[in-house]
């Protein structure tokens, strides 16, 4: 590896959408069955002939497939290109890295914007409702049709984070270790009712149209981007925001109306304007609610230990940010606790940080090197290279 | 330095090999990976600070991020064949307490504490009329993080009111290989510096 590169350079990737035929639908946990499902991801570094180095990484809620490489619409770096790389935790180098779009989303897999063979037009609000197990279960499709039995790791954050603990409660013998970063085993009636504000945010758009706004032309992009102003504030911590913007205005004095005078109103405008250009409204409320329909405990008689007793086998790496009030390190202990409680392998570390649950994405050593140390020390015990 | 050596030595003689232990407050994590290597065990750490918590993932060990005062009730009763606590007994808030979920939570306990009934300790007391600083409380009392000190007899009398058994006992001095002890004898009570004790549930808590 040269080491005069940038920081985080370009990852070579692989992809395309994996489209299953109509007879392999997929099973939803409201009973109804979907087809055809189509699965679009990206592949980072080459599976090994025994196949055992493939790595899943599910993304969170407004992520996508391209989290090491330019995203296609914004033209941005990936998302997470500062843990996926040559020499970081997740390297392309030792592992197969797998990260596909999640079920509802809108970069490619089956989601309310994707096209109904049978009609001819855009799902809309004829999509059928979704839950985290739901994309895990498409999931494990998609790993399926690739050829790979087992997964070395399951890694993901926030609503990945949620993804991953799904995998652990329904393929427990399909993956050898699983990461879960900031994330929480249920949604709790504070996380229910931000999303609920951006929900209706959306439905009172006048372009929303009912969820029929690709037929009339039009996008209900006020509305989607007051959602995300709205979901912003709850990935930063207060002293993230102190810290960034204060009460520091935009321009010298104020305006004396309600143009954004302060910084902050400036860059939660600019969060929301920039969004709506990459994200569809309908998939925003199909995984909001998906996120808020997730309760691991309930499909296991209410006690979460029960969810994991089958997944004894599987090394666990728990990790939470101290500033995260939006998944607080709370939630993550439940979900150790019930790890122990169930005899699972399970580390537990609470990153010092004061950057709120944004922390995932951005530069924090202690994260970095918790990943690292667990990812090589069961790379060590699957008799990874 | 030597004597945490000699204590964890010790530690490695007593755990039987290919054992699941949890050592709690494992710092970075040495006495785990020295057991890991040395016995085969199935290890798990509880550690209250970041930098130890980190360095045991660096290391590849399971560990979790916690307080020994607090979280040891989400381990499940039985989980481990030992429970490791070095030389924290008398910082913990309810050292009673912790000594019952240590043999709640595992077969057998492996406990050491400084024992204040040495004559270092008494003759500091009697003829100097001050608070004691010796090698196993190096520290003065305003700075010491030791709030609940015992002696070995104490220490015995709490194993007995708990219903615990001393499978075995050895005391540990500074740059001195661990002597086994009977912890009873009076002059144990003078001279043991530190004392490492094996211990044992009297009564099965198994349903």
């Amino acid at each position: 590896m040269t080491k005069s590169v940038p920081a985080f350079p370009e990852v070579e990737t692989k992809g395309g959408i994996w489209r299953f035929p109509a007879d392999q639908p997929l099973r939803l946990d409201s009973g109804a069955e979907f087809a055809p499902l189509e699965m679009a991801y990206q592949t980072y570094g080459v599976l090994n002939e025994s196949r055992s180095n493939a790595i899943l990484v599910c993304h969170a809620l407004t992520g996508d497939q391209h989290m090491a490489s330019t995203h296609p619409v914004t033209g941005k770096p990936g998302w997470w290109n500062r843990v996926v790389g040559p020499g970081l935790p997740l390297d392309p180098d030792r592992y197969f890295i797998i990260c596909a779009n999640v079920l509802g989303g809108c970069m490619g897999s089956s989601g309310p914007a994707s096209i109904n063979p049978q009609t001819g037009e855009v799902y809309g609000l004829s999509f059928p409702m979704i839950t985290i197990g739901d994309m895990a279960r498409a999931q494990a499709m998609l790993i399926g049709a690739l050829g790979i039995d087992t997964l070395f790791a399951v890694v993901g954050a926030s609503m990945g984070g949620m993804q991953v603990l799904q995998w652990a409660a329904d393929f427990p013998e399909r993956i050898f270790s699983a990461v879960c970063i900031g994330a929480a085993p249920r949604h709790s009636a504070q996380n229910i009712a931000f999303h609920e504000v951006g929900r209706q945010a959306i439905m009172a758009d006048p372009d929303w149209r009912g969820g029929a706004y690709v037929q009339a032309g039009v996008r209900p992009e006020k509305g989607l981007a007051v959602a995300r102003m709205a979901a912003h504030i709850t990935y930063l911590s207060e002293t993230a925001l102190q810290r960034k913007f204060g009460r520091e205005l935009q321009s010298d004095g104020l305006s004396w109306g309600f143009n954004a005078d302060f910084q902050v109103e400036s860059y939660l405008r600019h969060q929301g304007a920039s969004f709506v250009d990459r994200f569809d409204a309908n998939s925003y409320l199909y995984i909001t609610r998906a996120l808020d329909y997730f309760d691991l405990a309930s499909e296991h008689e209410g006690v979460l230990a029960k969810a994991f007793q089958l997944a004894r086998d599987v090394r666990f790496c728990v990790l939470s940010f101290s500033s995260d009030w939006l998944y607080a390190t709370s939630e993550s202990r439940d979900i150790v606790r019930a790890l122990n409680a169930a005899g699972c392998r399970a580390s537990f570390a609470e990153i010092q940080t004061d950057k709120g649950h944004d922390a995932i994405f951005l530069e924090e050593p202690a994260l970095d090197s918790a990943l690292r140390g667990f990812m090589a020390s069961a790379a060590e015990r699957r008799g990874l290279k | 330095m030597s004597l945490v050596r000699e204590d964890f030595r010790e530690i490695i003689r007593l755990v039987a090999p290919g054992s699941r232990v949890l050592d709690v407050g494992c710092g970075e994590g040495e006495l785990l990976e020295m057991l890991t290597r040395e016995k085969q065990i199935d290890g798990q750490g509880l550690e209250i600070s970041s930098a130890g918590v980190s360095a045991c993932l660096a290391r590849g060990l399971a560990v979790v991020q916690g307080d020994g005062d607090r979280d040891l009730d989400q381990f499940p009763s039985d989980a481990f064949d030992y429970a490791i606590l070095s030389k924290t007994l008398q910082q913990m808030r309810d050292p009673r307490h912790v000594l019952s979920e240590l043999l709640r939570i595992a077969d057998q306990a492996v406990v050491s504490v400084p024992n204040f009934g040495h004559w270092r300790v008494r003759w500091a007391l009697l003829a100097r009329g001050r608070m004691p600083e010796t090698k196993a409380l190096p520290d003065p009392w305003w700075a010491t993080a030791n709030i609940h000190l015992c002696t070995l007899h104490d220490f015995i009398a709490l194993c007995d009111d708990l219903d615990v058994r001393i499978e075995a006992c050895a005391a540990l001095s500074e740059g001195q290989p661990a002597r086994p002890i009977n912890p009873k004898h009076p002059v144990e009570n003078w001279r043991a510096e530190t004392a490492l004790f094996l211990l044992s549930r009297k009564t099965s808590i198994r349903v």
